[in-house]
Parts: structure tokens; C-alpha cells; sequence
């Protein structure tokens, strides 16, 4: 079994994965917590789901993920491939899973997840990590946090500078700037 | 003019210790060179051929004099005493060692500057109408958008790993100072019958290989929905434009692959969808910004000044300076002032150190503390009284800095070409330098009238060559720097893409060849033609006989 690194609010930490990816070609297990493919989830949803075991889903970067969105609240874990860091697609899949469609299940990243992009798929609601550079769960939450503002809402709990200013501004947080928690 | 406050210099220092740590992991071989290139890049920093470039943002083209003399400090200490001023009205320093650039950075930070985003597939630094709050023929004034956008897209983390670059440009005069319909997103702000704040989004403008002027998706964006719509846009383009080959990753392919109806559906659907309250800033915010500008109150002066109209009739130079140089300011008695880097001979945009703090002391002095930069690679002093011209004349004179030319032939664009760029196919400063050389007598240049003209020294187009009346392009024949020209485009409210005269020549005859096609101009002009409406009325045949036909 393999580790991922999880994620809850500020804290993380490693956990075994209890999943395992069942290839399209490959035939299902008769037991354990899987994830498939999207074309497998759609076409053989209905069995899988009912199989009395956790599913997940993994989607490539061009998959639309508004195609889930009625099997969402039955779905585990939502994996999303960076096929490349560079590559920033998932970060607009993971917005719309945690925003627009309120996925709470787990969304995680795999294939080309680097420490320096951190602060961003943390931001977009990913909360499991599957680090390709060995970084561990202090240095993936550290880098999480190397800014003490951001300029803009995103699928974390983090107060934009601008709702920052207004409290300052109408007397609500009497927190000088340099003393805003992170 | 806009100021920092705690929140903003906190995320610079973040920016800078951040920057400290990815550099400092590169040198130590955690990250590969093919991973810190994006994170460089977005801090503005380029492998170029001789050293590393820093691009430094100048947001709006808006500078306090405190912060140019700092751009001056920094070039002097880390640099060679110079910058070059560009047509995204940033200032690139070319020759910097990669382990100075976190300090570069860090000394830019103190003053509330930064090269965030200046490079990388992201959103980059946005640019707005250099006469911004001094024009008398704008709306609003647009930077209070262009910061809303800047902070926006600061560090956003939905939209920092895009398919390629991306570029945004605000407006709210008639008149387009700032290419806007060359923008990735062009921003015109304008006021409805009924008083409302709206923009028109333009979307997919861009240079290059593939040149498009932007489109208009939406006539009528209330003003205070931008954010929210600009993350409509950006979000379909995230997810839907290619990325399988770089050179069709542009928001323009995506748009024109599409056709434009189908972009603004698909757009308008995102946006059917999009929660406003979570992404626009709140009536009270945009205000707080507004506020942060410290709009400049000016002093109740007579329209006219009998010290600067002294002056014009007494010394004919500082006469043709007010003829090309001074253009109208909002509060009478004040004008705007070009401060050309466009001496003949010399590198279009290049600034000495010296000079940046020469300007950076009248702008105390005369301009409110203020400068701007405009993307035909020339400063602005934007606030200075009529009675202050004259002085202003004789220092800028002094430094070498009063040519009289702007808008004229000699008031050239021109990227930094393959003496410095290692995407360049040839020079471009050279060429330009001999069109201004060849055109350096003022009497001529005033005689033959605005002529802009622009030269890249390649198919990316920095240099605006599809944006000029004559754009000259830079190829490689065989080995051999070559150069093709076009004619007839404009980058302004009029905006149009340049069309190719005929084949491309070697760089000793394009002085010739310019000078035969603003022969042939002067000739076939009709009263109170500027040469973009010759070649527009007339088209390119005579030109092309001028050029191909007469010269043999």
C-alpha cells in the first residue's frame, strides 16, 4: 500500500491509501475500496456503487467534471491527474468540484504534484497529496503557507485581503495587519 | 498615485522569501532547471543570451518618483547602469546574475515594486492608458480597475499554471493609449445614458505568428462585475484551449477556432453560473482602492500661461517640444509632457540611471511626484503646470532627453532583438537606429508628421510590427538577417493589423526603402493626411512600385 499525504484545515499528515486504481482493463476485485476511470464509473456505475465498498474516480485533465455530478455524493475520492505540473487544469476541476457542485468527499492529486505548487492545489480544495518530489507533510503544508495573505477567495477557509481590510476598516477585527492570522 | 498598505507589502515580502527559498532550492539541485523555470519566470526572470533578464513590473505604468530612483539604484548596483523600457511598460535589466536576483527583488520590494507575473503562462502584469487621471478625455480613471485586476490575479491559484500567457489592458478614454484590441483581454470603461459604469470586454487580440485583433463578447459588463466575469473568461480558457502545441495556445486560437459566438456562449454560461459575491470586490473596497490612489488635487489655474507662451515664441526648439512633446491635461493651466527615449542613434527605450533620476526629481519638483510609462517606450511627466514647461524643457534638455519627436518617424518601437533575446531571428535596434539617424533633421520629421513605426526581431512581435503604419519584421534567410515590411496598422481606437508590402530585405536597405515610401506619401498626401491614411486610402500598390520598382 502506498502513502499519500492528507490534509484537514492547516494540519497534515500521512496516511496509507486504502484505495487501489483498477485499470480499464483489468477486471474489478471482488473486495477493497477502488477507484476507476471516468468511462468506467459511467458505464458500470450503477453495479460499482452498489457494491457495498468505497469508489473512487480518477479524471485525466480533460475530463469534464460536470459529467459526475449526479454521482458525486456517492463517490469517495475524486483523483485528479496532473499530467504535467505545468499542466493547471485540475486546479479549475477542483475549484468547480468544491465550489459550484460542494464536493465534500476527498479530492486528491496525482502524477506530476510538486511541493512549489502546493499553495495552489491546496487552495483550489485538494486534500490529499501524492507529493512526485518525496516532499513530506511539514514541507507540503509549509509551503503551503509561505504567504500570510491572499488577494482572492478560493475553496479554503482563508479571508481575502480585501474582507482583511474591512474588518480593519469597520472595527471588527482590531488586529493591527501584521498581527492577521494566516 | 496609488500606495501600498500593510497587506500589499506583506505579500512582497512573502513573494521575495518565497522566491529566496526556490532559488536557493535550484542551486542545491532539489528542483530541476526544468521545474524553477515556470517559478523564475513568474518572478520575472529570463535566461537570456548573454546573462539573466529581469523584468520588473511597472502596474499601469504608474511610478512615484521614489520608486524610479529606485529602478535607477538597482540597475546601477545589479546591472550595468541601464534599463530598457518596453511596450508592456516594464523595465527589463538584461544583464543580471542569478544569485543577485533575490536582493534585486528585495531592494525593489522596500518601495512597494516587484516583478511578479512579468513572465510565464499567467496573468501578467496589467497595463492601463498612461495619461491616466491627467486626460481630459477620459471617463474614470482606469487604474482603479487595473489594481483591482492586479490583485485579483496575484498569486490566483486557479489561474497561474495557464496554457500560455495572458495579458489585460484598461481604458476609459475614446482614444486607445494603450493598444487595447491587441490585449489578450481589452477593458474599455465607459459610462451609460443612465450614468452606469460599463466595460466592453474584447477578448482574443494578440501579435505574433498569428495576429488577431480582440473581439468584443460583451457591449455592456456592469463595472463592478469585472472580476467575476474576467474569471468566466479565464476559466473557459483554462480548461478548454489546446495544449499540445505552444503555438496554439493563445486565447486568440481558442476564440477564433471557436468563432467568437461560441466563445461568448460558452463564456456567458460560466458566468451564468459564477457566484459574484465570491470573487467581485464590494462597492466599499473599490472605493478603499480609489482612495489608495490619492487622487491629486490640482490648483485653479488660468487656462493659458503667459511664461510657457514666452517661451514658444522665443526659442523655436522649446516651440517644436510643445508642438509634439505637451498634450492637454483635465485641470486648465497643466499639461501633460512626454519625455521621449527616442533619441536618433540611440536604443528605443534605453534609460541611464542618471537619467531615470533626473526624471524621477522633476517629477518631484514639477509632476506631483509621478511618472508614467508608455508603451511606445517613452516616460511621462503627467502633472505639470504651464508655467512649469519651460524648466522642465531646459533640465530634460540637459540629460538628453528633450527630443522633440514623439509620434514622428524617429519615435520608433523596437524590441531588444537578437543582440540581447535568444527568441530574436535578428537586430532590431540597429535597424532602428539607422531609420532614425537617417531622419534625424526635425524639420523633416515635423514635415513628414506622425509615422509610427515599429520593428520586432521576430514573429512574436514584441516590438508591435503588426501595430505599425510601417512594421518591419526581422527574418533569418539562411543565416542572413533579413527584414520584411508592412504596411498601414495601428494599435489605436482605429486598431488594424499591418499588411505585407512584398519580400523581405537585407537591413542596409531599409532606410532607403522607408525613405522612398515617405517620399512617395509626401506626394500623393491629400490636406491633413498623417501617413496611416494615405496607405489606408490610397493602398499598398504605390508604395510597393516606391519601394520594388523605382529603387532598382
Amino acid at each position: 500500500m502506498s502513502k499519500l499525504v492528507k490534509r484537514d484545515g492547516d494540519v497534515a499528515w500521512w496516511v496509507e491509501d486504502e484505495f487501489v486504481f483498477v485499470p480499464d482493463e483489468e477486471q474489478v476485485p471482488a473486495t477493497g475500496d477502488i477507484i476507476v476511470t471516468m468511462g468506467r464509473l459511467l458505464g458500470e456505475g450503477d453495479a460499482l456503487l452498489t457494491s457495498g465498498r468505497r469508489i473512487g474516480v480518477r479524471l485525466q485533465p480533460h475530463e469534464q467534471v460536470e459529467n459526475l455530478a449526479y454521482d458525486l455524493p456517492q463517490l469517495a475520492v475524486v483523483e485528479l491527474v496532473f499530467a504535467k505540473f505545468r499542466d493547471g487544469r485540475p486546479y479549475s476541476t477542483a475549484s468547480i468540484l468544491r465550489g459550484r457542485l460542494e464536493y465534500r468527499g476527498e479530492v486528491r492529486a496525482i502524477g506530476d504534484v510538486l511541493r512549489e505548487q502546493a499553495l495552489h492545489m491546496v487552495r483550489c480544495g485538494f486534500d490529499a497529496f501524492v507529493p512526485a518530489d518525496g516532499s513530506t507533510p511539514e514541507e507540503w503544508m509549509a509551503a503551503a503557507h509561505r504567504y500570510r495573505h491572499v488577494y482572492q477567495r478560493a475553496n479554503d477557509d482563508r479571508r481575502p485581503i480585501f474582507v482583511e481590510r474591512d474588518m480593519i476598516a469597520s472595527g471588527l477585527g482590531h488586529n493591527r495587519p501584521d498581527e492577521v492570522e494566516a | 498615485m496609488y500606495r501600498y498598505d500593510e497587506f500589499d507589502r506583506q505579500m512582497l515580502e512573502d513573494r521575495t522569501s518565497e522566491f529566496r527559498l526556490q532559488t536557493t532550492r535550484r542551486l542545491a539541485g532539489e528542483i530541476t532547471e526544468e521545474q524553477f523555470k515556470p517559478l523564475r519566470l513568474m518572478n520575472g526572470l529570463y535566461l537570456q543570451m548573454h546573462a539573466y533578464m529581469l523584468r520588473i513590473a511597472i502596474p499601469y505604468g504608474t511610478l512615484r518618483s521614489e520608486q524610479l530612483r529606485r529602478l535607477a539604484h538597482v540597475a546601477r548596483t545589479y546591472d550595468k547602469g541601464y534599463g530598457h523600457f518596453t511596450t508592456r511598460t516594464n523595465l527589463q535589466l538584461h544583464w543580471i546574475k542569478l544569485r543577485d536576483a533575490p536582493d534585486a527583488i528585495e531592494s525593489l520590494a522596500e518601495v512597494g515594486l516587484h516583478a511578479i507575473q512579468t513572465s510565464g503562462n499567467c496573468i501578467r502584469n496589467v497595463t492601463a492608458d498612461p495619461y491616466a487621471g491627467a486626460t481630459a478625455d477620459e471617463i474614470d480613471d482606469p487604474r482603479v480597475w487595473a489594481e483591482a485586476i492586479r490583485q485579483w490575479s496575484t498569486v490566483h491559484p486557479e489561474f497561474s499554471y495557464l496554457p500560455r500567457k495572458f495579458k489585460i489592458a484598461v481604458t476609459a478614454a475614446e482614444k486607445d493609449r494603450a493598444a487595447i484590441r491587441a490585449y489578450d483581454i481589452g477593458l474599455h470603461l465607459r459610462r451609460t445614458r443612465d450614468g452606469e459604469l460599463t466595460f466592453e470586454v474584447m477578448v482574443g487580440g494578440g501579435q505574433g505568428r498569428t495576429p488577431y485583433l480582440a473581439k468584443t463578447v460583451r457591449e455592456h459588463l456592469p463595472a463592478h462585475r469585472l472580476l467575476s466575469y474576467l474569471n468566466a473568461i479565464l476559466r473557459v480558457y483554462n480548461r478548454e484551449s489546446r495544449r499540445d502545441n505552444i503555438h496554439k495556445q493563445r486565447i486568440k486560437i481558442l476564440v477564433n477556432t471557436l468563432g467568437v459566438e461560441e466563445f461568448t456562449r460558452r463564456v456567458e454560461a460560466e458566468y451564468a453560473v459564477t457566484d459574484g459575491a465570491d470573487i467581485d470586490l464590494p462597492d466599499t473596497e473599490l472605493a478603499a482602492i480609489r482612495s489608495r490612489f490619492h487622487v491629486h488635487a490640482f490648483d485653479a489655474r488660468p487656462a493659458k500661461s503667459a511664461a510657457f507662451e514666452a517661451a514658444k515664441a522665443a526659442d523655436p526648439e522649446f516651440a517644436r517640444f510643445t508642438r509634439h512633446n505637451v498634450h492637454p491635461h483635465k485641470a486648465p493651466g497643466h499639461a501633460i509632457v512626454d519625455v521621449s527615449l527616442k533619441v536618433p542613434g540611440e536604443t528605443p527605450g534605453d534609460a541611464t540611471s542618471e537619467q531615470m533620476e533626473l526624471v524621477a526629481d522633476l517629477a518631484d519638483r514639477y509632476s506631483k511626484g509621478e511618472a508614467r510609462i508608455h508603451y511606445t517606450q517613452n516616460l511621462v511627466l503627467p502633472h505639470v503646470k504651464l508655467d512649469d514647461v519651460p524648466a522642465v524643457y531646459a533640465e530634460l534638455a540637459k540629460a538628453g532627453l528633450a527630443t522633440a519627436n514623439i509620434d514622428l518617424i524617429t519615435d520608433i518601437i523596437a524590441c531588444p532583438g537578437l543582440d540581447y533575446c535568444t527568441l530574436a531571428n535578428a537586430r532590431a535596434i540597429p535597424v532602428a537606429q539607422s531609420i532614425a539617424r537617417r531622419f534625424a533633421d526635425m524639420d523633416r520629421a515635423e514635415l513628414i508628421g506622425e509615422l509610427p513605426i515599429r520593428i520586432s526581431g521576430c514573429i512574436n512581435a514584441c516590438g508591435h510590427h503588426h501595430l505599425g503604419a510601417i512594421g518591419i519584421l526581422g527574418v533569418d534567410k539562411k543565416g542572413e538577417e533579413y527584414y520584411q515590411l508592412s504596411l498601414g496598422g495601428s494599435g489605436d481606437e482605429k486598431a488594424a493589423l499591418a499588411q505585407i508590402l512584398g519580400p523581405a530585405m537585407p537591413p542596409g536597405q531599409i532606410p532607403d526603402a522607408i525613405d522612398a515610401m515617405v517620399e512617395t506619401y509626401l506626394t500623393i498626401r491629400e490636406d491633413g493626411e498623417r501617413f496611416l491614411d494615405t496607405v489606408r486610402r490610397a493602398g499598398l500598390q504605390p508604395f510597393k512600385e516606391a519601394v520594388y520598382v523605382e529603387a532598382r
